[in-house]
């Protein structure tokens, strides 16, 4: 089998994913950012687990089972922390997120 | 026919301290939503006991003695575990004195607090065991999430709201960067436990370049959780606009979590890769300790002070793992470097939480945590002066208070290694060990030199479960000075147990 294809693939995806955390401004965009980079370790698990035989290609499936739903907790906290945000200033813009410096 | 599944078989004293956790967080919801508000004040007495419960079968544990290995070793209990696990309760319950008053008087919500610290809790009991890789992102996640909460507490408060944010941010981006480095590792030794990819590693696949990626992805991720210079941005302003109880948690629970996690990636599962970790861990115990001193010199405020002396602080708890590739077998090899992390911990914990209590009790008459308002505490609160100055003296690492100890066993692990590249490492410790004095000792300069700023000499009224936790802190910190045996027993025996 190709593993290849699936590796640059998540290479790709993480790469998008961690400059759309550093460069986006938009607080939902961030999350979204994020979730790329889970997906990419998602790829990276279930393609790299089927190199490895049937028992590896389970534990690479299990621990991207574990990822996805531990992904959707995080998220649905991120979303909270984002709408706190946008009802105190009417805004999620990062940017403007900086009471405390130095 | 043969079935596909069987079921494994469960050793429940090995999971008792988390059983009962598990017990304690469904009693808490029950209390919170049977009492209502008449009611509240019983959700931390609750969570107080039930913190103490479960500290029963971790001693009951470390009386039976005994490495105990579940789930094909993806969960151990060993000496290590239960030290950890022991330091981690304790800890919580310390947390939980010094929040009692504060989320009562604040209008907060109290059954929910309670719920999300045990939560946080529970997750660090499980980190102590944690030994495959699954189970070690479950426990990050589940002692991170609550935090990432926790710290926006205050729900209205700007600064609480940013506070979160940057921790949330950071966390989440910190543990995706560390989860995309797992699965190189795991691709390469196709296995999630920590011994078998020590086994795995320790072979011939130590040339392959997406092994390096995969341990420095996973040390940066673990990098941000223990607030390693550069990945230490957000501690400062986490640490200032979270509730100050949960500041505390933060800067000694989950730093020590995260040290925890990296003690056993890096000595079980990347034993042999030490010309990876090795520089890594140099470079960042030596920037941590530098950076974090320099920019607490200039903070005006004790929070943000406290937040970058922690930052500096754990620094030297990066020292030995940097070293301890080097140190030879007949004097502990990694053995010592182990010990010298826990040792640390240990006494850590008690300094820091004490000068924490001190902070929050000062902050219920003053009302400010600018370090001009300490100006004069010794003229009315000579107790409480005289407390800081005993917990800000530790950290600075004077004898005979704990924090000498601390130091010295960092000292003595690096130069048992003996390298020129740990020499030097000490001798950048030396240097901030003196830098830190400088801020420590000018805090303690304004409470007993300074006059009173607002000429307001009205005696500070400390709550009783305050001052029990200050007494607490207090009395470790002095003992662990005194009778350094005491943490070095326990740094001594929290050692990885021999498991298959």
């Amino acid at each position: 089998m190709l593993v290849n294809q699936f590796l640059v693939l998540g290479a790709v995806l993480f790469s998008i994913g961690v400059y759309g955390v550093l460069a986006r401004r938009n607080g939902v965009l961030v999350l979204m950012s994020i979730e790329l980079i889970l997906n990419a370790v998602n790829i990276n698990l279930v393609a790299l687990g089927a190199l490895q035989g049937a028992s590896g290609a389970v534990t690479g499936q299990v621990f991207a089972l574990f990822v996805i739903t531990i992904a959707a907790a995080e998220v649905g906290v991120g979303l909270a922390i984002v709408l706190l945000i946008y009802r105190n200033r009417a805004s999620v813009d990062l940017d403007e997120v900086d009471l405390m410096k130095g | 026919m043969e079935t596909l599944f069987r079921s494994p078989s469960v050793d429940f004293h090995a999971f008792a301290p988390e059983i009962v956790l598990v017990l304690v967080l469904v009693v808490l919801l029950f209390v919170d939503l049977v009492f209502e508000e008449r009611g509240r004040w019983a959700t931390s007495t609750v969570a107080g006991i039930g913190l103490l419960a479960s500290l029963v079968p971790v001693l009951t544990l470390a009386v039976a003695g005994g490495d105990r290995s579940l789930f094909d070793g993806a969960y151990v209990v060993d000496d290590f575990a239960l030290v950890l696990k022991g330091l981690f309760l304790v800890a919580g319950y310390v947390t939980v004195l010094i929040s009692t008053d504060y989320v009562a008087e604040g209008d907060y919500y109290e059954g929910e607090y309670y719920f999300l610290l045990l939560s946080s809790l529970l997750g660090m009991t499980v980190m102590a065991s944690a030994r495959d890789l699954i189970s070690i992102f479950v426990a990050l996640e589940l002692l991170s999430i609550p935090a990432y909460l926790l710290a926006g507490w205050r729900k209205r408060d700007l600064r609480g709201n940013e506070a979160s944010l940057k921790y949330y941010l950071l966390g989440v981006f910190a543990s995706a960067v560390m989860l995309y480095g797992m699965s190189l590792v795991f691709g390469v030794t196709g296995s999630t436990v920590l011994s078998e990819i020590g086994d795995a590693l320790a072979g011939g696949s130590s040339t392959v370049p997406v092994v390096t990626v995969g341990i420095v992805f996973v040390v940066v991720g673990f990098g941000f959780k223990v607030s390693a210079v550069p990945f230490h941005t957000w501690a400062p302003d986490t640490y200032q606009g979270a509730p100050t109880p949960i500041t505390a948690f933060l800067s000694v629970a989950s730093k020590a979590a995260g040290f925890v996690a990296l003690l056993q990636l890096v000595f079980i599962a990347f034993l042999g890769q030490d010309d990876v970790w090795a520089p890594l861990f140099w470079v960042l115990a030596a920037l941590t300790m530098t950076v974090g001193n320099l920019i607490a010199l200039r903070q005006t405020n004790i929070v943000r002070l406290l937040a970058y002396s922690s930052v500096a602080q754990a620094g030297f708890m990066l020292a030995p793992l940097a070293v301890a590739a080097s140190i030879p077998a007949e004097r502990g090899g990694i053995a010592n470097a182990t010990e010298a992390v826990v040792t640390y911990l240990i006494i850590y914990a008690a300094m820091n939480l004490g000068a924490f209590a001190v902070v929050m009790a000062v902050a219920r008459k003053t009302r400010s945590g600018e370090i001009g308002s300490y100006g004069g505490l010794f003229d009315y609160a000579p107790g409480l002066a005289v407390l800081m100055a005993v917990f800000l003296f530790a950290l600075a690492g004077i004898p005979p208070l704990g924090g000498w100890y601390a130091k010295f066993v960092v000292f003595k692990s690096l130069l048992d290694a003996g390298t020129g590249a740990a020499v030097a490492l000490a001798v950048v410790a030396a240097v901030n060990s003196v830098i830190a004095l400088f801020y420590y000792a000018s805090v303690a300069r304004q409470m007993f030199m300074d006059p009173v700023p607002d000429g307001d000499t009205t005696r500070v009224q400390v709550p009783a479960a305050l001052t029990a936790s200050l007494a607490l802190c207090a009395v470790a910190t002095v003992a662990f000075g005194f009778f350094p045996n005491l943490a070095a027993r326990l740094g001594d025996v929290a050692l990885f147990g021999a498991l298959p």
